[in-house]
């Protein structure tokens, strides 16, 4: 394989990273029942929220931390909507999307265009010199190394632990849960903060990793791609990594094709990303993905008498 | 003492609700306004006054109100039939992209009785063509339509600008990002030597017809009755897809109306400015409304009253106007949240 090509794949793991943390958020939020179209909104709190920690303390890891915790109290909001007062969940999703890249832009105007501290590639002795693999995937940030990582562990978690099947069966049939003696309301707040936190790393990324500075608009749909992929994924942790770095792959490509000055318009290119989010949720839904969602995603339940 | 959660069918009133769910939009507000170091309740009377303390002020209110609410009637009728309409930004575009199309090469070429009714048509059906293919994705396959109209706006607002920036851009423009002007047979007519413009009347009357035709029509029937169930409407047996088709068609149109309004009655021209957020802010105003048709001109006049100061305490203080932004989702999310009161009322009761 020529340079040209490594360098694509692993610009495109690094650029599907973010949407990866975002997709494994989602994941789980969505596997306990609870549909959170705040993705977008939860990525831009969690970029800013990373920034200006990093900015302040001058430490990334720490940033890091922080983007996810404020994604998790952002989708704390939407539980709180949701299981507290009976919100409809797309409209609280929306409004969260709305609420959350509103007060990033308000918040975050000061800073736009200042550069912070963030991470740069930390090459995995021994793994990094791997042909092919290596300078794919061990030529990467720290983080990127994390969400391989986290892959493995949702897909355990959910799969093969009790605390995952009770997460499971809440989001698939929480009446028959609650009769087991499950704390279905409990559940579904845990997979929402959870799943925000996760988000909120995602938004961490881009603004520590991906670039190291601060812009509105940041996340630029990546939250809806990631809302996407969980579908294309039938809601599956290790399908979710192929969907992020195939999506990573094509915003890779179209920036450097359009660097590379192609005689395609560039706006051809620009709607790619958009484009192909469509063309994969068509896909999945001719493979009847509905036969994998959650059996309960977006009900609420009806408060006891 | 514990508190227990009981239905109630004389809950508090909706307007109640509404009007309790401001609070707390208003306390986060004002820490925001804090926190950048702003006195908030000077923020808040900067913003009130420059939306409503003068005729003016009031008629910029007014301006902004109208491609509020059609895109408000637009994600109402739709959501109305269970329909997701995320992509009322792009539809706004798309309609306004038809318009200027109209205007610039067509127009010209017209009786000038014919422009303007001309231009209306190429609006709506610049919007309803944009929500063709989520409308029958969502019928024929079941494609989430939130995800596919929300893809659309992006490509829609690349689309324009690969057209103002590209093949119609302004020849003498000195690199404006924007068309040529139109001639002034395709500007629509303003009223009270304000930039209240036609789109105001057209916007109300779909208001109206919206009302009377999902209330009093066999077609409002039926949406209605999709609207509370889908299930029992296929069991009636009706065309369930393609009502389906048909309402995003509407929804799109009404939209795309919106984008011709801006670009005939505001900007003369298509240009830069012209995807501003209208097409996600028709989303709050149709739940606070509470999808009812008649209520949306109401809730896009409050809505723009808040962009309008949002704007004004921009140009006062320099604080971003994406607080209006800020202050609209919170808003929706107290209101949902708030709603609960309508269906439900907390009782102390003593713990066992």
């Amino acid at each position: 394989m020529d340079g040209f090509t490594i360098s694509l794949l692993a610009a495109a793991v690094q650029s599907g990273t973010p949407i990866l943390y975002a997709t494994l958020g989602e994941i789980l939020t969505e596997k306990s029942g609870i549909l959170n179209l705040g993705v977008e909104g939860i990525m831009m709190v969690g970029a800013l929220a990373a920034f200006l920690t990093a900015l302040t303390t001058g430490s990334p890891a720490l940033g890091f931390a922080v983007g996810g915790l404020a994604g998790a109290l952002l989708a704390g909001v939407h539980a709180a909507v949701c299981l507290g007062f009976q919100g409809n969940q797309v409209v609280s999703g929306l409004a969260l999307t709305i609420l959350g890249t509103g007060l990033a832009n308000f918040l975050g105007t000061p800073f736009v265009g200042k550069s912070g501290p963030g991470f740069t590639a930390l090459p995995i002795p021994g793994l990094a010199d791997l042909p092919l693999l290596g300078p794919i995937f061990f030529r990467q940030d720290v983080l990127v190394y994390l969400s391989y990582l986290a892959v493995p562990l949702l897909w355990l978690f959910l799969r093969n632990t009790r605390w995952g099947l009770d997460l499971r069966s809440v989001g698939e049939n929480p009446a028959a849960a609650a009769a087991n003696g499950l704390n279905v309301v409990g559940w579904r707040w845990i997979g929402t903060m959870a799943g925000g936190f996760l988000t909120g790393l995602g938004g961490a990324y881009l603004s520590l990793a991906y670039t190291h500075l601060w812009t509105n608009g940041l996340s630029a749909g990546r939250g809806w791609i990631a809302v996407a992929l969980v579908i294309f994924a039938f809601w599956r942790a290790e399908r979710a990594m192929l969907g992020a770095y195939l999506f990573g792959g094509v915003m890779a490509f179209q920036l450097r094709l359009q660097a590379a000055g192609t005689h395609l318009p560039s706006s051809l290119l620009l709607m790619l990303p958009y484009a192909l989010t469509v063309i994969v949720l068509v896909l999945a839904s001719w493979r009847q993905m509905r036969s994998a969602m959650p059996a309960g995603l977006g009900i609420n339940i009806e408060p006891p008498d | 003492m514990a508190i227990t959660i009981e239905e109630k069918t004389s809950a508090l009133h909706p307007l109640a609700t509404t009007a309790l769910a401001v609070v707390p939009v208003f306390l986060v507000g004002a820490v925001l306004f804090a926190l950048l170091g702003t006195d908030p309740l000077e923020a808040y009377r900067v913003m009130v006054v420059g939306a409503f303390g003068s005729w003016f002020d009031f008629s910029e209110v007014l301006v902004k109100a109208i491609p509020l609410m059609l895109t408000g009637l637009s994600v109402a009728v739709a959501a109305r039939m269970l329909l997701w309409n995320i992509g009322a930004e792009g539809q706004l575009v798309f309609g306004g992209i038809f318009a200027a199309g109209t205007a610039l090469f067509w127009a010209p070429h017209m009786p000038p009785a014919l422009v303007i009714p001309a231009l209306v048509a190429a609006g709506f059906a610049g919007g309803a063509l944009w929500a063709l293919v989520p409308a029958v994705l969502k019928a024929r396959w079941n494609v989430n339509e939130i995800i596919t109209t929300l893809m659309f706006n992006y490509v829609a607002i690349i689309f324009m600008e690969h057209l103002y920036f590209g093949p119609w851009r302004d020849p003498m423009g000195m690199g404006f990002p924007g068309t040529a002007m139109f001639k002034q047979v395709a500007w629509l007519p303003r009223f009270f030597q304000t930039r209240i413009h036609l789109g105001l009347f057209i916007a109300l009357a779909a208001a109206a017809l919206l009302y009377f035709a999902l209330k009093y029509t066999p077609w409002g029937y039926r949406v209605r009755v999709i609207g509370l169930s889908d299930r029992a409407a296929r069991y009636a047996g009706f065309a369930f897809g393609r009502q389906q088709v048909m309402v995003m068609l509407l929804s799109g149109g009404l939209a795309g109306l919106a984008g011709m309004g801006e670009v005939c009655g505001i900007h003369m021209r298509l240009q830069q400015g012209l995807a501003v957020g209208y097409g996600y802010d028709g989303i709050i105003i149709a739940f606070l409304a509470r999808l009812n048709p008649a209520a949306v001109p109401v809730a896009a006049v409050l809505l723009a009253g808040l962009i309008v100061g949002g704007e004004q305490l921009q140009t006062a203080t320099h604080l971003p106007a994406s607080i209006s932004l800020v202050l609209e989702g919170a808003l929706l999310l107290a209101i949902l949240g708030a709603s609960f009161f309508n269906r439900y009322r907390l009782r102390r009761t003593r713990s066992r």
